[in-house]
C-alpha cells in the first residue's frame, strides 16, 4: 500500500455519506434520472462517482469485485484502507466493478435466490457517455418513460426478463451517476 | 440543538450502510420484504424503530422531517421521534405536509399531495401481509416466491360470506405491480389509493421484524378485491366538524357521556390549513391568533 492509498476519502463520512446515499437513493428509485455523486477521490481508473458510491455502501461485509482494468494495486491499496472490504471473484461479489467490456460475462453474477432475490450483486459499470438519450425504459420509478444511454442492452433486457431475480445496475460517468434496477423493462427504439 | 455526543442521526455509519443496501435492494424488487439487522434504538419495538431506523439512513443535514402519527403531529410518538431527529441530526423539522422533504408515518398518508421531492417512510409492525394465515416465515416466504396469494383471496372471500362485504378496514392487502402482495402497514383503505402511481419514494421498516420494504415512485399498486366486491376506499359519512371537509379521513371523538361525538380530520395539518383559510365545520371556531 503506497501513502496515496490513504487519501481521498470521506473529509466528514456523516455528512458526505448521506448527502451521496441521497443521490443514489433517487438514482435507483427513478431509473433514467442522472445525478451528481462527489465527495471523494479514488484513484485512476476509478471515477469519482464510483469511488463516492463504494464508500457510501460498502465495507467488510460486502466483498467486492475488480474486474479488468479496475484491478489495479492502487486501487487495492484504496479499497482496502478506506473499505476494508474483500476482494473475490465475480460470483461471490455484492459489488462489482468495472467496465461494461470488462464485467462481461454479466451471468456471472449473483441474481438473488427464488426466495431472497435481494442476495444479488450491483454491478457499478464505468461509462464514458452518460445522457438521458437511447434506449426506452418503463417501469417502477419512471413516469411514462424515460431513455438513458446504456451498453449490452440485450443483457440488461435478459436481466429485467428474470424479475424479481437479476442483479442491479449503477453506471458512473465522472462525477454522475444514473441506476438502473431489474424492476426496468428496455425497449429498444 | 445537536447533540455532538451522537453520530450524524444516531446510527454509526456501519449500521446505516448495512440500512443503505437493504433499501437500495428494496427499491430494486418493489413489495418484496429486504431482511436486515435490525437495532437496538432508545425506543421500544412497537414504537417506529424500524421507521426510525430507514429516516436515520436517509435524512440529509438539509432536510425538513415531519413526523405524523395517526395523521397527527402533536401525540406521544410524532413528537418524542421528532425531538430524536432534531437532537441527534440537527435537522429542521415541521408540521406542514407541504414543507417536509422527509415524512415518517405511523399508520396515515397525508390528505395533501405528496411530490417528487419527498420521501415517505411508514412504520410498519408486521411487514408479512400472510402473517396471520400462515405463521410460519418458511412458508410464507415460499408462497412469495411462487406467488401463492390465494390463501389472502380466500381470506377476503370468508369476509365477504361473513360479513357481506369484505370488512378488513385497514392494512388492507396490496399487489404490487402484479408481483408481490404486501402488507401496506395499518393504514386505513382509505389512504390505499394514494399508494399507487405517486411521486414520492415511500419506504417502509419494521424494526422489531426486521424487513423494510419500497415502492419506487410511480409504482403501480393495487388493491385485491373480486369483480363482483370491488375494493372501495370507505370513510366516515361526515363532514369535518372543524373544518367542513367532506373527503378527508375522520376520527371519531367522544365528546361527553350522553352519545355526543364529532368527527374531525385524522390530518392535522390538513385540517389546520383549513381552518386557516376561513373554512369552518358544524363545532368550529373561526382561528384566532390565541388559538392558532
Amino acid at each position: 500500500m503506497t501513502p496515496a492509498a490513504l487519501t481521498g476519502g470521506f473529509a466528514d463520512a456523516p455528512l458526505q455519506s448521506a448527502q451521496a446515499f441521497r443521490s443514489i437513493l433517487q438514482a435507483m428509485a427513478r431509473p433514467g434520472t442522472i445525478h451528481d455523486l462527489t465527495g471523494a477521490l479514488p484513484p485512476p481508473p476509478l471515477s469519482v462517482a464510483a469511488g463516492v458510491a463504494l464508500l457510501t455502501l460498502a465495507d467488510p461485509s460486502t466483498p467486492v469485485h475488480l474486474a479488468g482494468a479496475t484491478d489495479t494495486p492502487a486501487v487495492r491499496g484504496w479499497l482496502a484502507f478506506h473499505l476494508g472490504a474483500p476482494l473475490v471473484g465475480a460470483e461471490e461479489a455484492d459489488f462489482a466493478l468495472g467496465t461494461w467490456a470488462d464485467l462481461q460475462p454479466v451471468s456471472r453474477f449473483r441474481i438473488g435466490q427464488p426466495d431472497y432475490p435481494d442476495r444479488s450483486a450491483t454491478l457499478i459499470v464505468a461509462v464514458d457517455h452518460l445522457e438521458p438519450e437511447g434506449v426506452r425504459l418503463c417501469g417502477p420509478g419512471i413516469r411514462g418513460a424515460a431513455q438513458l444511454s446504456l451498453p449490452g442492452i440485450p443483457a440488461l433486457q435478459a436481466n429485467a426478463a428474470m424479475f424479481p431475480l437479476g442483479f442491479d445496475c449503477l453506471f458512473t460517468c465522472g462525477t454522475r451517476i444514473a441506476a438502473l434496477p431489474r424492476s426496468t423493462r428496455l425497449e429498444v427504439l | 440543538m445537536t447533540d455532538t455526543a451522537y453520530n450524524f442521526a444516531y446510527l454509526d455509519e456501519q449500521t446505516k450502510r448495512m440500512l443503505r443496501r437493504a433499501i437500495l435492494k428494496a427499491i430494486a424488487v418493489p413489495g418484496y420484504q429486504v431482511p436486515f439487522a435490525s437495532r437496538e434504538m432508545p425506543m421500544p419495538y412497537g414504537w417506529g424503530t424500524g421507521g426510525v431506523q430507514v429516516t436515520a439512513a436517509c435524512l440529509c443535514p438539509d432536510d425538513r422531517l415531519k413526523v405524523i402519527d395517526q395523521g397527527a403531529d402533536d401525540t406521544t410518538n410524532a413528537v418524542s421521534i421528532r425531538k430524536f431527529f432534531q437532537r441527534t441530526a440537527g435537522v429542521a423539522t415541521t408540521e406542514r405536509t407541504a414543507e417536509a422533504t422527509v415524512i415518517q408515518t405511523r399508520h396515515r398518508i397525508p390528505e395533501a399531495p405528496l411530490t417528487e421531492d419527498q420521501i415517505l417512510v411508514y412504520q410498519v409492525p408486521i411487514p408479512e401481509p400472510l402473517r396471520f394465515l400462515e405463521p410460519r416465515e418458511t412458508e410464507t416466504r415460499k408462497m412469495h416466491e411462487l406467488e401463492e396469494y390465494g390463501l389472502m383471496h380466500v381470506k377476503l372471500y370468508e369476509d365477504i360470506a361473513r360479513h357481506g362485504h369484505i370488512a378488513t378496514s385497514y392494512a388492507y392487502p396490496v399487489k404490487v405491480e402484479g408481483r408481490y402482495v404486501m402488507d401496506p402497514s395499518p393504514i386505513p383503505k382509505f389512504d390505499n389509493p394514494k399508494l399507487s402511481d405517486c411521486p414520492a419514494i415511500q419506504l417502509f421498516g419494521a424494526g422489531r421484524e426486521q424487513r423494510i420494504y419500497a415502492l419506487p415512485p410511480y409504482t403501480q399498486v393495487v388493491s385485491l378485491d373480486f369483480e363482483d366486491h370491488p375494493f372501495v376506499a370507505s370513510r366516515a359519512q361526515h363532514d369535518c366538524d372543524l373544518c367542513g371537509a367532506d373527503g378527508s379521513y375522520l376520527d371519531e371523538v367522544i365528546i361527553d357521556d350522553l352519545g355526543g361525538r364529532m368527527f374531525v380530520c385524522s390530518d392535522t395539518d390538513f385540517c389546520t390549513t383549513r381552518r386557516e383559510l376561513g373554512h369552518i365545520g358544524r363545532l368550529g371556531a373561526p382561528m384566532t391568533d390565541e388559538v392558532a
